[in-house]
């Protein structure tokens, strides 16, 4: 208890309330333009490309329809692009120049409250997301089993993945110059993580580099829910985004410590 | 009983001490300043007290608590206002007020009604629902005070509260300040303009380079380090250093600005009539009462604002 003595009050509460009314007040067109991006993806690659590629090997070993075989790729996408967005650009705006976190701690509110409810507000654009997308899937036709609607909190958990450790390695950034950094990390990881193509295109070299890193993980996870087929993969994939969810929340914590306890 | 107690209190950052064994004592419904230029470790000393910045070494207690280890109560009974206003402008003139209570967690029905106080005792009502960014920097200022109160706290921490702002502002500013103070506010006034600290602070120390140089009440500081008047001389920015030499002696002390010479006397007329017989006709001369920058320029050698 001494460790967390000045770092958390209970009040995650109040810093929710405040996000909420700020959505309330202006943020819905930014809120829901962040959607559009990976169905314009999934439209122009699915029929376009699709209509080129044909099928590909799905996770069950059966062939799947190109659309089907990104649709999940970019719902993983869509709740890391959520996460990420509110993590680090809006973090670092109001870490930098509106300085709000530096009003929140000088109340009652410790770092660990300021932190939960902003990783908290990240998952809910996450969660917003992902619902939106899951609905044009089905709307497709793509969600072939009832184990799709986990993909909601599966989205929920790759978010989580992705907002903590997105929020801590912000914490290090203090210009606009670093922040750029975080685009070009998460643009290749979009397009290399076999979200458009299978990952056996690859050497074994660069498919063990493309497994190490989280989004893989989240993508063959969710291609696996969309049709509800799983092996022994699966449980790693959990597995990563859970250590991941857990030692970006610590990393995030002490991050905030070292800014706001100086 | 002190609200605030500080005993050989430092902070260092690497080899430099910001703050390097501090000594001091706030007393209840006390208004008491910290004065120094910048860099003097004023703001530092502040951010302890509210417990967002961690001591080096030294005991600090903020009504009878450590805020290091009891950060969150600490802060309920406080109200800081920082240098910079860090207002939510995300939000409404109103909602700031109520959010920010929030982060106490002050129940939303008990806010709507302190946020209406407030915003009246601010002088904002009809900005309530307007957007931060639309007001002005008095306005800013004042609404940052009332956010600053919406917690009924029991010490006030103000860092440089005019600072930026118009002579108009900053006297509404000083009322609103002296009510708080006769409702039995401690007030906590960093600042390095010294008619502020003779308008607001019963007691204040003089901070430079990390230490506190005097302590006092503006009265007694004056009467201390300075003499009851100034005669204040011009020759031209080139003659003024020349004339230093002939003007030994005819004050208790000399001061050389850039810009003038300080003549520190009793008498500032008998003291002009010496300097006009000496010969010398400055370009202009003043005769005033001492005040308390004469106190901060013999104590640290220079003028505030460097």
């Amino acid at each position: 208890m001494s460790a967390m003595a000045g770092l958390y009050a209970g009040n995650v509460r109040a810093v929710l309330e405040r996000g909420f009314k700020v959505i309330g007040n202006q943020n819905w067109v930014i809120l829901v333009s962040g959607f559009f991006e990976p169905v314009f993806y999934l439209l122009a690659m699915g029929f376009g490309l699709g209509g080129l590629v044909g099928e590909v090997t799905g996770p069950d070993g059966r062939p799947m329809s190109y659309l089907s075989f990104i649709a999940p790729a970019l719902l993983a996408t869509s709740a890391m692009n959520g996460a990420i967005y509110d993590s680090t650009w809006n973090v670092f705006f109001k870490m930098k120049f509106a300085r709000i976190y530096e009003a929140m701690l000088s109340t009652s509110l410790g770092p660990l409250d300021v932190a939960a409810g902003e990783i908290a507000m990240a998952l809910f654009r996450g969660f917003l997301y992902a619902c939106g997308f899951l609905g044009v899937m089905t709307a497709l036709g793509v969600v072939t089993s009832w184990w799709a609607l986990a993909m909601v909190p599966v989205a929920l958990l790759i978010a989580l993945g992705f907002a903590a450790v997105g929020m801590a390695v912000t914490s290090w950034f203090s210009t606009f110059q670093q922040m750029e950094l975080i685009n070009i990390v998460l643009l290749p990881m979009f397009m290399f993580s076999a979200t458009l193509f299978p990952i056996d295109i690859y050497p074994q070299a660069v498919q063990w580099f493309i497994q190490a890193m989280p989004l893989w993980h989240g993508v063959e996870l969710m291609r696996q829910l969309s049709i509800g087929a799983f092996g022994a993969m699966t449980a790693v994939h959990l597995g990563y985004f859970l250590v991941m969810s857990v030692a970006g929340v610590a990393f995030c914590t002490i991050r905030l410590r070292a800014l706001f306890l100086r | 009983m002190p609200v605030i107690e500080a005993r050989g209190l430092v902070k260092s950052y690497g080899d430099l001490n910001a703050v390097d064994g501090i000594d001091f004592e706030v007393a209840g419904g006390e208004s008491f300043g910290l004065l120094g230029p910048n860099g003097a470790g004023k703001s530092t000393t502040m951010r302890m007290i509210g417990g967002t910045s961690l001591r080096s070494a030294g005991t600090l207690t903020v009504l009878g608590l450590d805020p290091e280890t009891h950060g969150p109560e600490v802060r309920a009974n406080l109200g800081v206002i920082p240098q910079q206003d860090n207002l939510d402008s995300e939000l409404r003139c109103r909602d700031n007020l109520i959010t920010y209570g929030r982060y106490f967690g002050l129940p939303r029905s008990h806010l709507e009604q302190r946020a209406d106080a407030l915003l009246e005792f601010a002088q904002l009502t009809e900005k309530a629902n307007d957007k931060v960014d639309n007001l002005s920097g008095g306005m800013k200022r004042r609404l940052t005070i009332a956010r600053g109160l919406i917690n009924e706290p029991r010490i006030l921490l103000l860092d440089e509260p005019t600072t930026g702002l118009d002579p108009q502002a900053r006297h509404i500013l000083w009322d609103r300040l002296f009510r708080l103070k006769e409702e039995g506010v401690t007030l906590v006034v960093t600042t390095h303009f010294m008619d502020e600290a003779e308008q607001l602070c019963d007691r204040l120390v003089v901070m430079d380079h990390g230490r506190i140089v005097a302590e006092g009440s503006p009265a007694q500081l004056i009467r201390q380090y300075s003499t009851r008047e100034v005669l204040e001389v011009r020759f031209g920015s080139e003659r003024n250093a020349a004339v230093v030499e002939q003007l030994d002696g005819i004050a208790e002390r000399l001061e050389v600005l850039p810009d003038r010479i300080l003549l520190y006397a009793a008498d500032g007329e008998a003291t002009l009539d010496r300097v006009t017989s000496l010969g010398l006709q400055p370009l202009t001369s003043l005769v005033r009462r001492s005040s308390l920058e004469d106190v901060f320029l013999r104590l640290t050698g220079r003028s505030l604002i460097d």
